[in-house]
């Protein structure tokens, strides 16, 4: 191992600046999970189709597993671990999920959770067929979707000062 | 007593960690001097293994070891044990750890690397290697009885498994005496599985102690203790095997897999812990999958409608291997005869061996199957008699007086199965009624006037649940009066510590947030089965039940000795028991389990036994059967056949609900999978055995943007089965769905279309089915 050529990364994770050394074929999931010990960001296909590993950087979503390590050099990077608002309470996305059960096995939860998140800053208020189509890059395998897509209206109701009246179904 | 939470929507205790990234998956635990495995598998269906050279792969950076078969002879050797024998089949038919000879199917593990970490594993699988000498390939189901077949298995006298049978009544004079006979030939897909997790496990291994312990994603992690314990000739009580967060099971993780047995051997080799995560081409290539079969049958019906018999056979397709007996097409036996008063039935399948990978039960194991072939032949006399199809359900239903009914057909134990409870005909009639039957006509022909073509599909079924023999539980107050629930059952997604939570705290008078659930943990409880078959509300549910009334009457037993009161007039509220009526005069249950947990030299209250716990084991002795009926509209774009469902409407009967809102996400989760089967989903092996569709790009899942809401309404048939009145909610919502979706799109084609025997169907085909002068 020691003698495989490594290149330093300097990354904004979470809010906190982080510098490493990666091997170039590092992908970004890796060095998220391994490196930084993030374990939310799940790996559920390493091709790009199922969006587990879905992360924001720079204000975009990306799959984390399209992407090298050395890539994310100089990026802002948000996983689920930062979500959460800085006094400690749950991001209007995470009410919404547990709120509406938008959740069942949990394991593409923090994908589709970051995913919604760049969702609503592209579109704010979003109609049902909008977020259907938004998080179309994200399998879930347990709750069928409707749920979720409540869960983000959930949010979009409440990050525009609205209450969300429907219950979960 | 306080509000009770049997029956109410509480949110999950589970979410609060899930939602935060603090989920704890296989994947995600490090133990300290981790090694982790890569596998090398077979590229053939069928070979025999001449050489596996390791020599450059041993020299390459970070590898700790390789390893075949023969390198774990100290331990090891041979193939795994039967998960589950039956008595009809004969020799070894599972999969050794390694293949060492013949190898069976494209992913079969055969080598297998460990290393500092698991790009390193990787790069040196990839310098092994394998001769391996092609033989015939048996991947045609359909043939694969033949005479002249290429044999599946080299040391079988040929591909056929097994033949399992199921019958009743005067077959023969059902079918003379019948008005109308007809014929039919249908087929259903093997699908993939594929939760959103992949497999993995890892191993550790104290070699002084001879103690083996496990984390694997597992719906049955004590299965894989009784397996491997067996195979390694420990005792089980060596062997500790814990199932942590999994994500999503739905069958496959319920069978116990090479991989697992090989993680452990290689810790036993090494010592050191060694973990393997499955990657998603693996997961294609050698996760159990789905079911081909081909199904021959002939119905009997009466000029009124009334079906009346069923007789034919079915060719299964089990793949290489057979790790679970013959519980899948078992399934599909006791599926018969639906929710069909069938006055005769006949039914054998032909357990077909071939070389593609095994197929054991996914999501409904073979309920979907039955219910796909009986709803079609239902329709089918419908269209043969030019009755409504609903008329047919109606006039051939299991009325609800005759319950409970006794259908004919024997459970595996052998027992005769009879339905305990449900209304069928009123599922049916609910479910028109909110889909608004009455008005498709209209609704049709808005469509036409748009170009499009609307369809409205129908299926009904009876679901086995409650599988026996048991979950059990241990319910303990802890001595600061919080309430520990412990069980066998593994959750994959499913709400158990919420729902078991629920049971537990109603019975106690604690709130929710007093209980604690901590399950498939072999060493913190003794037994467990799987969580498998929509049984874990009956049977851990009823033991949780059970076991808490017994820590309830212990509790009052106690605090009447403190409280100088007797037990009658006593309650319980909020963790506090008191008199009825002088709520100052009170004990709280932290108290309670303090003084039943002794102080030296002291004796306890009343003589009564220590520990504020009791365990129980809620024996499942006769199934409960869930039932439902779905109504669904398709719009058809007869230019592409363009699928599109616009409405989906479910009708569920599952008994007593524990939480409404698990049960629904339960019923839209596994619809959305059937929807997925009747559409999209299809594992495509070319004629040597290779998989063609193994990514998420060839292989179709049901996404978002395509799929439509699903509206639920509950009838509640409690079961008289068990003390809480439940029946399994976690396959109901699939049984059904890929024969309604079917059923709609033939509506939308039109009277005069071709009748439909198979899915999934693509939209390639529907246009194909759509004669577009017509329109």
């Amino acid at each position: 191992m020691s003698d495989v050529q490594t290149y330093p990364v300097t990354v904004t994770v979470n809010g906190k600046k982080i510098q490493r050394f990666v091997e170039s074929r590092t992908l970004l999931i890796h060095f998220l999970r391994e490196e930084l010990n993030l374990t939310g960001s799940h790996i559920g296909c390493e091709t790009s189709h199922c969006g587990a590993c879905t992360v924001e950087i720079d204000g975009t979503s990306v799959k984390s597993c399209t992407m090298f390590a050395v890539q994310a050099n100089g990026a802002v990077v948000n996983t689920v671990e930062g979500l959460a608002n800085s006094d400690g309470t749950l991001h209007a996305l995470q009410e919404g999920f547990r709120q509406m059960h938008g959740l069942q096995c949990g394991f593409c939860t923090p994908g589709m959770l970051m995913r919604a998140k760049v969702l609503l800053s592209e579109n704010p208020d979003p109609t049902e067929e909008e977020i259907r189509h938004g998080i179309a890059g994200n399998l879930c395998r347990c709750t069928g979707y409707q749920n979720i897509v409540k869960a983000i209206q959930y949010a979009a109701a409440k990050l525009n000062g609205r209450t969300y009246q429907e219950a979960a179904e | 007593m306080g509000a009770r939470l049997f029956g109410a929507s509480v949110q999950r205790l589970e979410d609060a960690r899930l939602v935060t990234g603090r989920g704890r998956y296989v994947d995600d635990i490090h133990p300290a001097g981790v090694v982790h495995a890569a596998f090398v598998r077979s590229s053939l269906a069928h070979g025999l293994i001449q050489s596996i050279d390791t020599s450059v792969a041993r020299t390459m950076p970070g590898v700790l070891a390789v390893y075949v078969m023969s390198d774990f002879a100290a331990f090891a050797s041979g193939p795994l044990p039967q998960l589950a024998p039956h008595p009809l089949i004969q020799g070894p038919i599972t999969y050794e750890p390694l293949a060492s000879g013949e190898v069976r199917h494209v992913g079969e593990a055969i080598a297998m690397v460990l290393a500092t970490s698991r790009a390193e594993a990787e790069d040196a699988a990839e310098r092994i290697n394998l001769d391996i000498e092609p033989l015939p390939v048996a991947a045609d189901l359909a043939h694969a009885l033949d005479p002249d077949a290429p044999k599946a298995r080299s040391e079988r006298a040929d591909n056929r498994l097994a033949t399992l049978k199921t019958a009743f009544g005067d077959v023969a004079g059902t079918f003379a005496r019948a008005d109308h006979v007809l014929k039919e030939t249908f087929t259903v897909h093997r699908g993939g599985c594929h939760s959103m997790e992949t497999r993995g496990v890892i191993a550790t291994f104290d070699a002084d102690d001879r103690r083996l312990e496990m984390w694997t994603s597992s719906q049955s992690p004590y299965l894989v203790r009784r397996n491997l314990a067996s195979y390694f000739g420990l005792d089980e009580s060596a062997v500790r095997v814990r199932a942590p967060d999994v994500g999503g099971g739905f069958g496959p993780k319920a069978a116990v897999y090479p991989e697992e047995a090989a993680v452990a051997l290689a810790a036993m080799m090494t010592g050191k812990p060694v973990k393997w995560i499955e990657d998603r081409s693996e997961h294609f290539l050698a996760t159990t999958q789905q079911r081909d079969q081909i199904w021959e049958l002939e119905v009997a019906a009466s000029n009124d409608g009334r079906l009346l018999g069923v007789r034919g056979r079915c060719l299964h397709d089990n793949g290489a291997y057979a790790p679970y007996g013959a519980i899948l097409p078992a399934t599909a036996l006791g599926s018969f005869p639906g929710p069909y008063a069938l006055e005769a039935l006949d039914i054998s399948i032909d357990i077909v061996l071939t070389n593609l990978v095994p197929t054991t039960p996914v999501r409904g194991a073979s309920r979907p199957s039955v219910a796909f072939v009986l709803e079609r032949l239902a329709d089918r006399v419908a269209r043969h008699l030019g009755l409504p199809r609903e008329e047919i359900r109606r006039r051939s239903f299991i009325r609800v007086e005759q319950m409970p009914y006794v259908t004919g057909t024997k459970a595996r134990d052998g027992s005769p199965i009879s339905y305990d409870s449900g209304d069928y005909t009123a599922a049916l009639n609910l479910v028109l009624d909110k889909i608004d039957a009455d008005g498709f006509a209209a609704r049709r022909a808005e469509a036409a006037s748009r170009g499009k073509l609307l369809g409205l599909g129908l299926a009904s079924c009876v679901e086995d649940t409650g599988l026996g023999p048991f979950e059990g539980a241990t319910v303990r107050v802890s001595s600061r009066g919080r309430v520990i629930v412990t069980t066998g059952a593994a959750s994959q997604g499913q709400g158990h510590q919420t729902t078991l939570a629920q049971i537990a705290a109603d019975a106690l008078g604690v709130s929710l947030e007093n209980v604690s659930v901590e399950a498939a943990d072999s060493g913190k409880f003794p037994l467990g089965i799987s969580t498998i078959a929509s049984r874990v509300a009956v049977t851990a549910g009823s033991s949780v039940e059970l076991a808490a009334q017994q820590v309830r009457r212990k509790a009052l037993k106690t605090a009447s000795h403190l409280l100088e009161a007797a037990e009658d007039d006593l309650e319980i509220e909020n963790g506090v028991v008191f008199v009825k009526g002088a709520s100052d005069v009170k004990v709280t249950l932290a108290t309670l389990a303090q003084s039943l947990a002794g102080t030296a030299g002291m004796r306890l209250p009343g003589g009564i036994e220590p520990d504020l716990a009791a365990t129980a084991y809620f024996e499942s002795t006769a199934l409960t059967f869930a039932h439902g009926s779905n109504a669904c509209e398709v719009e058809v774009d007869p230019e592409t056949g363009d699928v599109r469902i616009t409405r989906y409407v479910v009708a569920h009967d599952c008994g007593r609900l524990i939480n409404p809102l698990i049960v629904d996400g339960q019923i839209r989760g596994g619809v959305i999978h059937g929807i997925g089967n009747a559409l999209y989903e299809r594992m495509i092996h070319d004629d040597q055995g290779q998989p063609l569709t193994a990514t998420y790009a060839d292989y179709l899942l049901p996404m978002a943007s395509e799929m439509p809401n699903i509206e639920i309404y509950h009838l509640e048939s409690p079961s008289p089965r068990n003390p809480l009145g439940v029946k399994g909610a976690g396959e109901g919502g699939t049984i059904p769905a890929a024969a309604c979706v079917i059923s709609a799109i033939e509506d939308a084609i039109g009277p005069g279309g071709t009748f439909l025997r198979h899915h999934p169907i693509s939209f390639e085909e529907v246009a194909g089915l759509i004669d577009t002068r017509t329109i």
